[in-house]
């Protein structure tokens, strides 16, 4: 494929820190090859920032190919982007026409504060992992792994929430900043697995109860957090954390 | 100083068993007593901090990521190996160790290579006790696949995803010992020295990258798994983040850095498409299992694939190599794909790409079976490129994917610095001169769930260790030293980015010291490099200041590394004149172009001492003796 050249405004947040206002700032871009990617742009972008003398704009990524979870920001209203099922990461050009202008925002939510520019405080979500987002098993304790089969409609649903990348744009997509999906997918993985089952019912109980301490917003069934998610992971699973949390009010279980 | 590989006697079957007896033990109430720093969460770290928090140590655990989760590992595709033979195939540990030491050209160690394949089978346990979801079959078992290097089955894979299924499964056991408060977590904090008291390594200088407070950690052992430098040729499939500093600040504490020069650029990856390219994405190599590569016949062919009849391709792998046809080892597909487009066969806009074509694998179990196995990879490739794979066969390239070198480690993992221990792709110890495809996986989950905690519990019961806190003068030079640096970078505000000039070195050792080296352009290679590094203190543009997050900083100071540790790494392979694994010496093959090993000289690890910026540092051999493997001319044909 051959990649054709664009012009693009670039309306980008700055923000210097948590307790800064923050304002846009525009910025223009002459050759853009559309067969980069929305990272690669803001490099470039940064780049004749620093030339000019201006610092450039901070925003996190790692693995750039939309595994690792930590690009997040909001392009043109939507996390992550107008592609259904991708990061920002890889997010290509060739998405965006010529002459286009392009608003980049952090994610908003009160859970996540701004560290600087697109650059987001997410370790509200490790907190909740450390909540029992795990299956209590020593090293070296662990029985051979063909002792317990797991039917493989079981290991492929517990394969399908744990393909949760962790990058919060779930809650950026969020009407009321809610953190549902990402801590369902982790439950779920779980409840579907035998190992997951003894602590199943103490699990879902604390990971709510720090995800609520967290100030995450309430889940009203919008579901803009599936339509949002990268790996597109379903809603279907807030079903299920919802199911499993009344039981285990229901059952009493001690947390 | 003598290289001592502490190898324990005995056969090698019983090494492990003996050794882990023979270690002294730490009492555990005096357990608590003990601090151990542990810098990295990848797979190497995160299931070392947590395994060590298990048995009552006190871990300070740190990354730069904004969570451990994040760390590179995540990015792993294809799959873990494990001699567990529930393929019926005829695995063994034998089989797999002996597949590891001849897939990597007789340079590794054997009895830590033996080691490995031992504990192998004890990860996949854990990991699916943590409740990894691993790819089953209908009966509920676990599947497995082939790799190249093998002709078993002994990958375990969780779609295209393993390195983030088993990385969330080492972050969930981490997360747990942070619950349980044996775990203090360090995000978003940079490793910027090592700090050396009375010859022992007890503690390191931390940046918050935040905030960017410069603080002194002091504890009784490090432990370094802060993963691979193949960012040193810029373009490569490791994440932005990947870097060489805390591994050279170490070595440039005393620890030696062994190997270098032993790079593995990885056959399928999608070839480089313009100049402001940030990273080379890998195409698993499981899809060699199904993908059939190939080049038209005749040179500067630029026919579509699809009008490009059976009889006018040359499917190379399958025909030079019959026995392992598309599975052949890394080092010896990617060799293969630059000589075809060295030829002029190579397809695409630039030439450099060779064809990866499913169509036979598609009429033979249909498209969704292929979707089924490889769905993520090809939906990636179609992101990318914005072509459909299942409609024409991809186009692929090697590029730079991993480092076998790394700091010299013992059979306890140990630098020659008593109380460094170094783990996962840090160290050089397991893969010789080429990895196997999924063993990576393998090594740094053994190292942290296995062999670490024992080993480590040897040093702290024997070893003597004065009280020391961040006071200490050592302590005190290093946070100093450290603090200058930031305050040097900053200064400049030259005319040149950061990235620019790590692509220019990046440039330097990809066409220097890639996939074949000579000893002509790696002597043009020793001038450039310190022109660069020149340059670079003369004329690097860092804007902003060290008081907050500053990405271009944190940047500045790994390429500046970078542009020191090049030198040894090109100094490492202008002395080694043979051809093994990924170290290609054009000086050394055979008549059909395989490599060329010589045994009779450099059967060893190159151990380098640091002696200064641009000075050559001094060479320490470890000889590699071969007692249970014979050492034959590697075939696959
Ligand atoms: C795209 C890709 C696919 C791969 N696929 C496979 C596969 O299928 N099978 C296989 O076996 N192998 C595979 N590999 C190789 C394998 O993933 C890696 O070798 C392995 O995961 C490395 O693990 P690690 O724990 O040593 O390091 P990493 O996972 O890289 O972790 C490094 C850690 O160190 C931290 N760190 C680094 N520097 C500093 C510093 N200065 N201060 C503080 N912290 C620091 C980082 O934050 C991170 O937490 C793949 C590699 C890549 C790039
Ligand atoms: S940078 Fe890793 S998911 Fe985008």
């Amino acid at each position: 494929m051959s990649d054709r050249n664009i012009r693009l405004k670039v309306r980008v947040w700055r923000q210097n820190g948590p307790n800064d206002k923050g304002r846009f700032e525009n910025h223009e871009l002459a050759e853009i090859s559309q067969g980069i990617s929305f990272l690669e742009m803001l490099d470039l972008l940064n780049r004749q920032l620093t030339l000019a003398g201006i610092e450039p704009v901070a925003f996190d990524s790692d693995c750039r190919e939309g595994i690792c979870g930590s690009c997040s920001m909001i392009i043109n209203g939507m996390a992550h982007g107008p592609q259904k099922g991708t990061t920002a990461c890889q997010l290509h050009m060739r998405h965006f026409e010529d002459g286009a202008t392009i608003t980049i925002e952090p994610w908003r939510a009160k859970a996540f504060p701004v560290i600087k520019d697109l650059v987001v405080d997410r370790a509200a979500f490790d907190r909740i992992q450390q909540a029992g987002g795990y299956i209590s098993v020593r090293t070296g304790s662990a029985p051979d792994a063909n002792a317990i089969p797991i039917g493989k409609e079981a290991a492929d649903a517990a394969f399908d929430a744990a393909a949760c990348i962790g990058c919060g744009a779930c809650v950026a997509a969020c009407p009321n900043a809610s953190a549902m999906l990402f801590v369902s997918a982790k439950i779920s993985q779980f409840a579907h697995l035998p190992q997951g089952q003894p602590e199943r019912w103490r699990r879902v109980q604390r990971m709510v109860a720090q995800m609520d301490e967290e100030k995450f917003g309430a889940c009203t069934n919008v579901g803009e957090c599936e339509a949002a998610c990268p790996k597109e992971i379903s809603v279907r699973n807030i079903a299920l954390l919802n199911r499993d949390y009344l039981l285990a009010r229901f059952m009493k279980e001690p947390v | 100083m003598s290289l001592k590989s502490h190898v324990p006697e005995g056969a090698i079957q019983e090494k492990w068993t003996k050794h882990q007896f023979d270690l002294k033990l730490v009492n555990p109430a005096n357990k608590r007593k003990f601090e151990i720093i542990v810098v990295g969460t990848g797979l190497a770290g995160g299931s070392a901090a947590a395994s060590l928090a298990e048995l009552g140590y006190k871990v300070k655990s740190f990354c730069i990521q904004d969570s451990p989760r994040r760390a590179h590992s995540i990015a792993a595709q294809g799959g873990i190996n494990a001699a567990k033979n529930y393929a019926n195939d005829g695995d063994s540990v034998w089989r797999l160790f002996y597949d590891t030491v001849k897939g990597g050209d007789y340079r590794s160690r054997e009895a830590n290579v033996y080691r490995l394949a031992e504990i192998s089978t004890a990860i996949i346990d854990q990991c699916v006790a943590q409740g990894v979801p691993f790819a089953r079959e209908y009966g509920g078992l676990l599947d497995n696949r082939s790799f190249g290097g093998a002709q078993v089955s002994r990958t375990f894979y969780a779609r295209g995803q393993t390195g983030q299924q088993l990385l969330l499964g080492c972050y969930s056991a981490l997360m747990r010992q942070v619950d349980l408060g044996a775990v203090d977590l360090y995000p978003r904090t940079e490793m910027l020295d090592l700090i050396v008291i009375d010859g022992q390594a007890r503690g390191i200088v931390t940046r918050n990258l935040v905030t960017g407070k410069m603080d002194v950690h002091i504890g009784d052992a490090v432990v370094l798994a802060t993963g691979g430098y193949g960012r040193v040729f810029y373009l490569s499939t490791n994440g932005q983040g990947s870097n060489v500093t805390a591994a050279w600040r170490a070595h440039k504490r005393g620890a030696y850095m062994a190997n270098p020069c032993f790079t593995q650029i990885h056959p399928t990856c999608i070839p480089v498409h313009g100049e402001h390219q940030s990273k080379l994405t890998l195409m698993s190599e499981s899809l060699r299992n199904d993908g059939r590569v190939w080049v038209p016949k005749e040179k500067g062919d630029k026919r579509a694939p699809g009008q490009i009849p059976e009889n006018e391709r040359d499917y190379y792998l399958e025909r030079r190599y019959p026995s392992f046809g598309n599975l052949v080892p890394r080092d010896v597909a990617s060799r293969a794909a630059k000589q075809a487009c060295d030829e002029g066969r190579g397809v695409g806009e630039t030439g450099l790409a060779v064809y990866l074509d499913f169509a036979d694998a598609i009429k033979r179990v249909g498209e969704d079976a292929i979707r089924g196995k490889y769905g993520n990879l090809f939906h990636m490739y179609e992101k990318i490129t914005g072509e459909n794979p299942y409609k024409t066969p991809m186009r692929i390239y090697p590029a730079v994917h991993y480092t076998m070198g790394g700091l010299w480690v013992d059979y306890n993992l140990m630098s020659n610095l008593p109380g460094l221990f170094v783990l996962g792709e840090a160290n050089f110890s397991d893969h010789g001169a080429n990895r196997l495809g999924a063993s990576a996986l393998m090594q740094g989950l053994a190292d942290g769930y296995f062999v670490v905690p024992y080993t480590i519990g040897g040093y702290l019961a024997t070893a003597k260790i004065a009280p020391a806190d961040a006071t200490h003068a050592a302590a005190q030079e290093a946070l100093g030293g450290s603090k200058e640096r930031i305050a040097k970078l900053l200064g400049v505000r030259g005319k040149k980015t950061v990235d620019e000039l790590h692509r220019e070195l990046g440039l330097v050792m990809w066409n220097r010291c890639g996939m074949a080296r000579n000893a002509e352009g790696l002597d043009k290679a020793l001038g450039e490099i310190p022109r660069i590094r020149e340059e670079f203190w003369k004329n690097v543009n860092v804007q902003g200041s060290g008081d907050d997050l500053n990405q271009t900083l944190e940047l500045a100071g790994r390429v500046a590394d970078f542009l020191e540790f090049a030198e040894t790494m090109v100094i490492d392979a202008r002395e080694r004149n043979e051809s093994c694994g990924g170290h290609f010496r054009e000086e050394s093959q055979t008549e059909e172009n395989e490599a060329r090993r010589d045994d009779e000289k450099y059967s060893y690890v190159a151990a380098w001492e640091y002696k200064g910026v641009g000075e050559r540092p001094a060479l320490h051999k470890e000889d590699l003796t071969f007692e249970n493997v014979k050492l034959t001319q590697r075939s696959y044909k």
